[in-house]
């Protein structure tokens, strides 16, 4: 078995070549059909996401999947040369966990990429064109995924401000399905952070905005509501979420203000994301119990330790895979000694029988007790006799000499491979 | 040896249950709203229950002449254990509120804010467990009265026992009337479960000073 993985992810090809080669999803049984229908290709399954395109095969030698590549997009094989990758082997199953466990994502540890090669791989598996190969490859790669997600805090933390702003308003909140979002003043970056969190849910938005025109037009770009600047404290009452960006000079915001609104919302929390320079919300307001206040510094500075963080736990995700790797493919060389040990162990059973029946005649009238304690004795010989080769090929199949004991045991006992019938010269 | 009723006769009997019932909450807890976090109390306090209950003797107190045997008592132990739990899991949450408060009011990412629930979270089941233990503590105390009204007569709730429980009786309706009518919750709410849950401990250790209610045997 030899797994062999070719493809252009978002760092060595530019998009408009991902684009000439990305399939679609009504197009992509019929990619996977062609290429499990490629000389030497025994499994296959193609993934393509916005930022990769990959095929994933397990081939015999002989295999051309650059050739099936250019043909199947119509792509002349020198652009193609430059900006494809290929993976065999070890390599191709380092990749294919790293794909997996979103270490090798644009936004590293971004979760969607993890669905997108479990569907890839229900779409293949679908057509037939899986079996043990890739299912064994694939199975682990979603198990060393998990295992990166659970083990690493890779995918939990935000690196943008709006995504930042949105990760504590659910931290406050919860689901937002039924928080009022208020946009205080409508700049581009409001409307930005107000897409994000619509994004996720918020049930209801008002705009203010002190031109009003501009409101009314965000507000029905959002399905929103404007509010007249003026009625900016009564509005607030009903908003779980201030978003403020105006460029008012002196607070809008001041402690006072946020204990009357404590009060009128009875104690519910309120959370005040303020990106505007000067703020709008006195800092102060932040102490009131039950008022949370993130300004543009506030936010900025969780992105970036966010972003330092991510880079430690992607290192130690790497160390995972990594591990991973080495396993996986130690399993698979273990597997490999599998027919050797199934060969051998006919051979010796084709010898034993044979030595019976050629003693039976001699025996004459033997009881059932006798010929069970024959059959007994003969099968103990043979299994002593193979314990010690079996062992040493199953214990040693990870190891450096692996091939070279292999190989002797191979010729001692004169056995050839894929399960065939041992050659006899005697 | 096998114990001789189902009616829990002993302390440690009762704190065994108790631990049981706490689990019971935990798991319901954890299926509505997938927070393992109250488990960072819960557990230590169940390994403390069922240590005490196994480690401790099954010999009932002795000492009083009185039993009591109807089915007041089951139904008494069942609802009062009901509403213990919810008080400390009311509890636990109100603790959870603060730190995550704190946790959100400071601007640190991570640490163990980040592996808390949200704050809206935290405060559902901080609330609902309120709710719903309120109606089981109330009738359970009514339960307990009925029995003792029939065996001792009114003498009976002069027992500091019974003072205390009422007193946590009062203080758990005023820690849900505070949160039903003015949205109490935060640091306000959390002191006054903290006292809840105090006045439901010394009412719980109680027993031992109480010549009235007591575990016996029937």
């Amino acid at each position: 078995m030899n797994f062999k993985l070719i493809g252009v992810n978002h760092v060595s090809a530019p998009l408009e070549m991902r684009e000439r080669l990305a399939v679609s999803e009504a197009q992509l049984p019929d990619a996977v059909q062609t290429l499990v229908k490629q000389p030497g290709v025994d499994e296959g399954m193609v993934l393509s996401t916005c930022n990769r395109v990959e095929v994933l095969t397990s081939t015999r030698p002989g295999a051309d999947l650059r050739g099936f590549l250019s043909n199947y997009f119509g792509l002349n094989a020198e652009t193609l040369h430059s900006h494809v990758y290929e993976f065999e082997q070890r390599a191709a199953v380092r990749h294919v966990f790293r794909v997996a466990s979103s270490l090798d994502s644009m936004v590293v540890g971004e979760p969607q990429i993890l669905g997108q090669v479990k569907e890839a791989y229900a779409v293949a598996r679908g057509l037939g064109a899986i079996h043990s190969g890739l299912e064994a490859l694939l199975s682990r790669a979603f198990a060393v995924a998990k295992r990166v997600r659970t083990e690493t805090a890779i995918g939990s933390s935000s690196v943008s401000m709006a995504s930042v702003a949105v990760e504590l308003a659910e931290k406050i909140f919860g689901s937002l399905e039924h928080t009022t979002v208020y946009l205080v003043g409508a700049g581009k970056m409001a409307e930005l952070a107000a897409r994000h969190l619509m994004a996720r849910g918020a049930g209801k938005i008002l705009i203010s905005n002190r031109t009003y025109d501009r409101a009314v037009e965000l507000a029905d770009a959002f399905g929103g509501q404007a509010v007249p600047f003026d009625q900016l404290y009564e509005a607030t009452c009903h908003a779980d979420i201030i978003l403020t960006s105006t460029g008012a000079p002196e607070p809008l915001f001041r402690t006072h203000d946020g204990e009357i609104l404590r009060n009128r919302r009875r104690n519910r929390p309120a959370f005040f994301i303020d990106i505007a320079v000067p703020r709008n919300v006195a800092p102060e307001v932040n102490q009131l119990d039950g008022l949370f206040v993130y300004d543009i510094d506030d936010l900025q500075s969780i992105a970036g330790k966010n972003t330092t963080q991510r880079k430690q736990e992607a290192e130690r995700a790497e160390k995972i895979v990594e591990l991973e790797v080495d396993r996986f493919a130690s399993r698979m060389k273990s597997l490999e000694v599998v027919p050797t040990i199934l060969s051998l162990q006919e051979y010796c059973e084709t010898i034993r029988q044979a030595e019976i029946d050629r003693i039976r005649g001699r025996l004459g009238e033997i009881s059932p007790e006798q010929e069970a304690a024959i059959e007994a004795m003969t099968r103990g010989i043979i299994n002593k006799l193979l314990h010690t080769p079996i062992t040493t090929l199953k214990s040693s199949a990870a190891e450096p000499e692996a091939a070279t004991i292999h190989e002797m045991i191979r010729r001692i006992f004169n056995l050839t491979l894929k399960g065939g019938k041992p050659d006899r010269n005697d | 040896m096998i114990s001789r009723t189902w009616a829990p006769s002993s302390m440690h009997e009762l704190e065994s249950l108790l631990a049981l019932v706490l689990m019971v909450f935990f798991f319901v807890i954890y299926a509505r709203y997938k927070a393992t976090a109250p488990g960072l109390a819960v557990f230590p306090i169940v390994f403390l229950l069922t240590a005490s209950a196994a480690l401790g003797s099954s010999r009932p107190q002795d000492g009083s002449p009185l039993f009591v045997s109807s089915q007041w008592i089951y139904i008494h132990v069942a609802l009062i254990l009901i509403g213990y739990s919810a008080l400390l899991f009311s509890f636990i949450a109100s603790i959870l509120y603060l730190i995550q408060e704190t946790n959100l009011k400071s601007k640190t990412t991570g640490g163990f804010g980040a592996r808390l629930p949200a704050l809206a979270t935290i405060d559902e089941i901080g609330y609902k467990c309120l709710v719903w233990g309120f109606p089981f503590m109330t009738l359970g105390l009514i339960a307990g009265s009925i029995l003792a009204e029939a065996r001792f007569g009114s003498q009976y709730f002069a027992d500091p026992k019974i003072l205390l429980s009422i007193l946590m009786w009062v203080v758990y309706t005023i820690l849900l009337y505070t949160r039903w009518s003015a949205g109490w919750r935060g640091r306000r709410a959390a002191y006054l479960a903290t006292f809840a849950f105090v006045a439901a401990m010394v009412a719980w250790a109680a027993n031992n000073m109480s010549q009235t209610h007591r575990f016996i045997a029937p």
